[in-house]
């Protein structure tokens, strides 16, 4: 008896074929944990799925994937549909993933889940990167679908509230594929061309999967890179979006957007109306400080007897012109004192005082005599005294022996 | 030349305006002339927001960059 062999690739080939012929196989649905998973640079998702017992291969080809709204990891409960086929290469059986979804709880609330705690980590929902709204917009961009109530709730709030400012409705889709990136090419666009100084984006209420777009990173970054402030108003009040996060404020709804957005003129005129009374009230008490300070002024003696502000002006005036005059007579008295001194002086260096006091000058004919050298007996001599003078004749003429004969 | 009026700018003039009565210590005609200005300040802007027509608009991307047309909000789905 001859064995006929076939080789390794018929095999495979052959069993594949009975995967492929089998119906339950093409489209099966599997319950289990993932481990071992990798994302490969191509794109496709590689992994085990498995549960306490058993273990079984899978792979997501990237175009599967791309559809996935989750990040699924190890350990994550899921479930699959796919097919099961031979991957020939190994002899392995595996499953070929078409879907995944998160078990037990849903996959956009996971997908929801894992990008806001993304985000948080990125910095995209810190306060301090969130901008203050302006006061009083000038235009408003109102990024919307500009069909349905939600447009025409803001535009009609935003005119009942504040007609001074413009709304510029931005057209945008809200839902469905290419929704979030069609938002956050608008807000790039208002950005780009300052359409706005403030814009709304948001749609009416829906369905989770209605509402997505909201949900999404590529929107929630081009919120984050806006210069012009953003308000989100994404559906009802208890619906809460990626978006609200990252806005610079969150509305409720659309309606609450375009309270948020402007002050009610209202109560703007209100303001006005205080203010006025204010400013009235500045300038009657600022009239009423002035009218003070001129009657202040008007009480003052100056104002009330200018004759006395004369008199003692007067007063003063003679007080000065006494000691004026007083001061003067000091002076020439002082000084007449210190005449008499200086004469006094002059009178004690008079030779005549001298004579006064008991000396006499003696002269002959040529002069003053001052030695006994130019006497001679009998020579006539004249003697001054204090009150006269004498003639007289020597005697005699007797020299001092200690004196040097000169 | 008058400056277009701007809300905005006006009431941030009157917030000057009673920050600079409110210390008292301006020359009093000066402060005259200031009253005469919040005053005048405030009816404009009362004015502004009684006389204010919003425009809404349509935003349309056209290649030349944007141009608006003006938007029918009534129209329904």
């Amino acid at each position: 008896m001859t064995v006929r062999s076939i080789t390794v690739s018929q095999l495979n080939e052959y069993i594949k074929n009975l995967f492929a012929s089998d119906r339950m196989l093409s489209a099966v649905c599997v319950t289990g944990e993932l481990s071992n998973f990798k994302r490969h640079s191509s794109g496709h998702l590689y992994f085990t799925l498995k549960d306490s017992d058993a273990a079984v291969q899978a792979v997501m080809f990237r175009s599967d994937a791309a559809r996935l709204r989750f990040s699924p990891e190890s350990g994550m409960k899921v479930i699959v549909t796919g097919r099961v086929s031979l991957y020939p290469k190994s002899g392995q059986y595996q499953i070929y993933v078409n879907t995944m979804q998160p078990d037990g709880i849903g996959s956009l609330y996971l997908a929801f889940e894992q990008l806001k705690e993304k985000l948080y980590r990125k910095g995209l929902f810190d306060p301090a990167h969130k901008k203050a709204l302006p006061l009083y917009p000038k235009r408003i961009a109102v990024v919307t679908s500009p069909t349905g109530a939600a447009v025409r709730d803001m535009i009609r709030i935003l005119n009942r509230r504040y007609p001074l400012c413009d709304v510029l409705v931005c057209p945008v889709k809200v839902q469905g594929d290419g929704a979030a990136q069609e938002i956050a090419d608008m807000l790039d666009y208002v950005n780009h061309h300052r359409l706005a100084d403030l814009i709304i984006t948001g749609r009416g209420g829906g369905s989770l999967e209605d509402l997505w777009a909201f949900n999404e990173e590529v929107l929630a970054e081009a919120i984050y890179r806006s210069d012009i402030p953003v308000i989100s108003a994404v559906g009802h009040e208890p619906d809460i979006t990626i978006s609200d996060y990252v806005a610079d404020a969150r509305a409720s709804t659309p309606s609450n957007a375009a309270e948020i957005a402007v002050k009610d003129a209202f109560e703007l005129k209100r303001a006005l109306g205080d203010l006025a009374f204010t400013l009235a009230k500045y300038q009657s008490d600022r009239i009423k400080a002035e009218r003070t300070r001129l009657a202040r002024l008007t009480q003052t003696p100056v104002m009330t007897d200018p004759r006395q502000y004369f008199t003692d002006r007067r007063l003063s005036l003679d007080v000065i012109s006494d000691r004026l005059a007083s001061s003067m007579r000091l002076t020439l008295e002082r000084r007449r004192a210190q005449t008499a001194r200086l004469a006094a002086g002059l009178d004690a260096m008079s030779p005549l005082k001298v004579l006064s006091r008991g000396y006499s000058v003696v002269t002959d004919g040529r002069g003053v005599v001052r030695s006994v050298g130019r006497l001679t007996t009998g020579g006539e001599i004249s003697v001054r005294l204090s009150d006269g003078s004498a003639d007289c004749t020597v005697v005699r003429v007797t020299k001092e022996q200690k004196e040097n004969v000169s | 030349m008058t400056k277009k009026f701007v809300f905005e700018e006006a009431v941030a003039r009157l917030e000057e305006i009673v920050d600079l009565l409110s210390r008292g210590d301006a020359p009093l005609d000066e402060s005259l002339a200031l009253f005469e200005e919040g005053t005048g300040l405030i009816k404009k802007c009362g004015e502004a927001l009684d006389k204010a027509e919003q425009k809404v608009e349509l935003l349309i991307k056209s290649p030349d960059g944007p141009v608006t047309a003006p938007f029918d909000g009534e129209d329904e789905q």
